[in-house]
């Protein structure tokens, strides 16, 4: 059974956070360990635009190979970057909420192509806002090339406008309806196909650059040849024709209540519990609708929410939170980045694959399965004896590091009991008190 | 083609030592001078060294033992006959026949240098042949006292999960694992499923996994072998007779296979352990081939176990046990060591220890790897007083 004693240390370092490392306990002042990261957390470096968009567009020498092998080299740096972030940051509550956002707007290397855009997107676009006012990080995550380009609109053009009316092409309703129902309103708010279709008029021309060589800028770029003309009506409201328009109408549906709304219930439940407290849910919600969508305003009102903090364990950790704790409490670093995106591939959440554009779940009914538990167990016992076998841990150390009063007693006296390390830190790892945060 | 085509070609075209990892069994090798073979078998978690070697002829051990107790030689299910007061667990045939050829011998009441009963502690003192924490184990610092070998022979190789502490240190050892995810043991499955068992969330679709997974409730018990896990260990000795038997092959192994930690259903859950173990004792012996006359192998454990049952029909971490050494060049045919017998009991608990186990890995390497007293010395630091044992080798 799960334990229910207070331990408000290990509950920042998993719930908020990504678990403790041996070099990361347990902060003694959890709330004041958790605010601290919210006024300060560190930059992502990366890839600039122009070195994402280079390895997108077919190459100018014409060689192909080449550039293969530069997209998988960048792919590469970006990925293997973000397991090294995840795995050392000393700001791991930042972090949980950098992938959080990243996972409400979701983009999938899924879409063919998009791959190389996809770290500069988390770490330019959602990164910088995460603490920011909800309308500019949504304008910076549908307006940047990962975005644009994964849900259709470079090529999405006004049926009236000159390329539409030479070219015969018309509106892509993807992006528009995406907005719509995951990013903004949801369904409930009660919008029609005929808002769907003035949105997608409004983003028309949202395109993209295609750099110097093209004297076009690298990533967003409003081609008002495709754009389509006139003032659009969206839910009632008119906004006018141009790039301005569409901006106008994200900031929008950013403030709109039922979006808010939905923003209150998504973080609620992500740090609350799958069917999170409903007085909990309309505080954020009141703060978000207060604050005009203060997303750092809502981070600190979690932290000091009672139900954030109890029950402990009430959330399922998903296979990458799971990879991401393991390694973590198994101090790894830099040289564990590419195993952790292996196991994020052998648990079945490989890292920015999500398979549709609503992203990965948050709930535990979706990650609960026969062989997803499986799989973490013969994952996690292969790196028991790694562990055990490079001699640097100690599993009874390790259980109180990661879990310490959250560890049942049964648990503890398997792990105590264990005929060896490797099998003391496999029944760490694979006890139902480690598969959840 | 061999059998081991991967293992071999990558060993000595790169003139390495190696390492093999299968399940929760593990082996590696180290090369060392001469025609003798050395191996060492670890078995992890305490094998209950009173149910893998009876003491049939001791009064009051059904009194002690209960349900633990095996019947007499010659009975239905009974014990294979070691000369009149001892007895193999049936589930030891092949080693009986070891026995029975004299080669193989048993060494009972014996003990290490330490008296922890912590699993950690111990297998590590086991390994280090101190009784402290150290990073280097007894058989790489007795390897260190070698002269060097061909070549690149003491460089490394490592694959999959490493090197035991025992070959660990100065004199590098490399290690192999074959590709694939090593099989979960059934116990440790067993034993998760029992903390996922109230859960409710996890504890209905953990059940289903092992279904999908061909776990019956007997192989989670422990009394059947896991589904596609018929026996990883013999492979793995199989893979280290091969190796070693080759006249240009490494000369000195360790292997560990776990499973022993029999606190509860010891009757159902130690006989797939020991069939485990004597498969590979067999798979071994007969892939060492005709370098079997010049092998010696030490099975070794960190601790013996409680000799009363205790309420869940199994034992917990105790004191003394058992030793084996087998191989053409060992005297066997014996049970060796001197018999406290069970009624002055170490600590009113455990088996009292009689014999160190200092001193029968001190003889295999003085006497049959034929070190030097300063590299014996090396292996065992501050052990002078122990002097190893007699009479283990042939000629």
């Amino acid at each position: 059974m799960i334990a229910r004693l207070s331990a408000p240390g290990h509950i920042a370092a998993i719930r908020f956070g990504l678990g403790p490392r041996p070099d990361q306990p347990p902060p003694a002042e959890p709330e004041a360990w958790l605010l601290a990261q919210l006024r300060s957390f560190p930059p992502a470096a990366g890839p600039d635009l122009a070195a994402c968009a280079a390895v997108y567009y077919r190459p100018l020498d014409g060689n192909e190979e080449a550039q293969n092998a530069l997209r998988v080299a960048l792919l590469r740096q970006e990925s293997l970057a973000w397991a090294e972030r995840v795995l050392t940051t000393e700001a791991p509550f930042a972090e949980r909420l950098v992938a959080f956002w990243a996972n409400h707007f979701t983009v999938s290397r899924r879409r063919g192509g998009i791959a190389p855009f996809i770290g500069h997107y988390e770490r330019e676009a959602i990164r910088p806002h995460i603490l920011g006012r909800f309308e500019d990080l949504l304008l910076a995550a549908i307006r940047h090339p990962a975005m644009l380009l994964y849900l259709d609109n470079t090529n999405s053009v006004g049926p009236n406008s000159p390329a539409g009316r030479n070219r015969r092409r018309g509106l892509n309703e993807n992006l528009a309806r995406e907005l719509l129902e995951l990013h903004t309103l949801t369904p409930r708010a009660g919008y029609g196909e005929e808002d769907v279709r003035a949105l997608a008029a409004l983003l028309s021309g949202w395109s993209i650059g295609r750099g110097a060589a093209f004297q076009e800028p690298d990533g967003f770029f409003f081609r008002p040849g495709a754009h389509e003309p006139g003032r659009k009506i969206l839910l009632g409201r008119s906004f006018p024709e141009g790039e301005e328009g569409g901006i106008e109408a994200l900031r929008f549906l950013a403030r709109h209540p039922a979006t808010l709304g939905q923003l209150a219930f998504r973080l609620a439940r992500h740090f609350a519990g799958d069917d999170p407290p409903p007085a909990l849910i309309r505080r954020l919600e009141h703060s978000l609708l207060e604050t005009q969508g203060d997303l750092g305003e809502a981070a600190r009102l979690l932290i000091t929410a009672p139900e954030a903090w109890q029950p402990p364990l009430s959330k399922f950790r998903s296979p990458l939170d799971y990879v991401i704790a393991v390694l973590r409490a198994l101090g790894m670093g830099a040289e564990a980045a590419q195993p952790l995106l292996a196991g994020s591939f052998f648990l079945d959440q490989f890292l920015w694959n999500a398979p549709a554009p609503n992203g990965w779940p948050d709930t535990a009914a979706e990650w609960v399965a026969p062989e997803q538990l499986m799989r973490r167990i013969d994952w996690a016992h292969a790196w028991a004896g790694r562990a055990a076998a490079a001699g640097r841990v100690q599993a009874q150390a390790l259980a109180e590091l990661t879990l310490g009063p959250l560890l049942p007693a049964e648990t503890a006296t398997a792990i105590r009991r264990a005929g060896s390390q490797r099998e003391a830190l496999a029944i760490l790892f694979g006890c139902p008190e480690f598969h959840r945060r | 083609m061999t059998h081991l085509p991967r293992l071999a070609r990558r060993s000595f075209l790169l003139g390495l030592t190696a390492a093999v990892t299968v399940g929760r069994a593990r082996l590696a090798v180290a090369d060392a001078p001469g025609e003798a073979r050395f191996i060492v078998i670890i078995l992890r978690g305490a094998l209950d060294g009173l149910a893998a070697v009876q003491p049939y002829g001791e009064a009051g051990l059904h009194d002690l033992r209960g349900p633990l107790a095996l019947p007499e030689p010659g009975q239905e299910g009974g014990l294979l006959d070691l000369g009149g007061f001892f007895g193999l667990h049936p589930a030891l045939a092949h080693l009986h026949a070891m026995f029975a050829a004299g080669e193989a011998l048993a060494i009972h009441a014996v003990a290490g240098h330490w008296r922890s009963r912590s699993h950690f502690d111990a297998q590590d003192f086991l390994e280090s042949g101190e009784d402290r924490r150290l990073d280097s184990g007894w058989l790489n610092r007795a390897l260190a006292a070698l002269p060097e070998g061909r070549g690149e022979v003491r460089q490394g190789l490592a694959v999959g999960v490493g090197v035991p502490l025992l070959l660990r240190g100065p004199v590098k050892v490399s290690s192999y694992a074959p590709p694939g995810q090593p099989p979960v043991p059934a116990d440790l499955l067993s034993l998760l499923a029992g903390l996922h068992a109230q859960d409710p969330l996890t504890a209905a679709a953990f059940r289903e996994g092992l279904r999908a997974r061909g776990f019956s409730a007997a192989a989670l018990a422990g009394s059947e072998p896991p589904p596609g896990n018929r026996n990883a260990f013999a492979a793995l000795a199989g893979a280290a007779g091969r190796l070693l038997s080759r006249p240009d092959g490494p000369r000195v192994a360790a292997m560990e296979l776990g499973g022993w930690d029999t606190h509860f259903a010891q009757p159902a859950r130690l006989p797939p352990v020991l069939r485990e173990l004597d498969q590979g004792l067999a798979a071994l012996k007969e892939a060492l081939g005709a370098a079997w006359a010049h092998t010696a192998v030490l099975l070794a454990t960190e601790f013996g176990r409680t000799v009363r049952v205790n309420g869940t029909q199994g034992t917990d971490h105790g004191t003394a046990g058992v030793a084996f050494v087998l191989g053409g060049a060992v005297a066997g045919g014996r049970v060796l060591g001197t018999w406290p017998g069970l009624s002055d009991l170490f600590e009113n608990r455990d088996l009292a220890p009689t014999t160190d186990l200092r001193a029968v890995a001190k003889a295999l390497l003085a006497g049959h790897l034929r070190l030097p007293p300063a590299a014996v010395a090396q292996a065992f630091p501050g052990s002078e007083q122990i002097a190893p044992m007699q009479g283990l080798l042939r000629g």
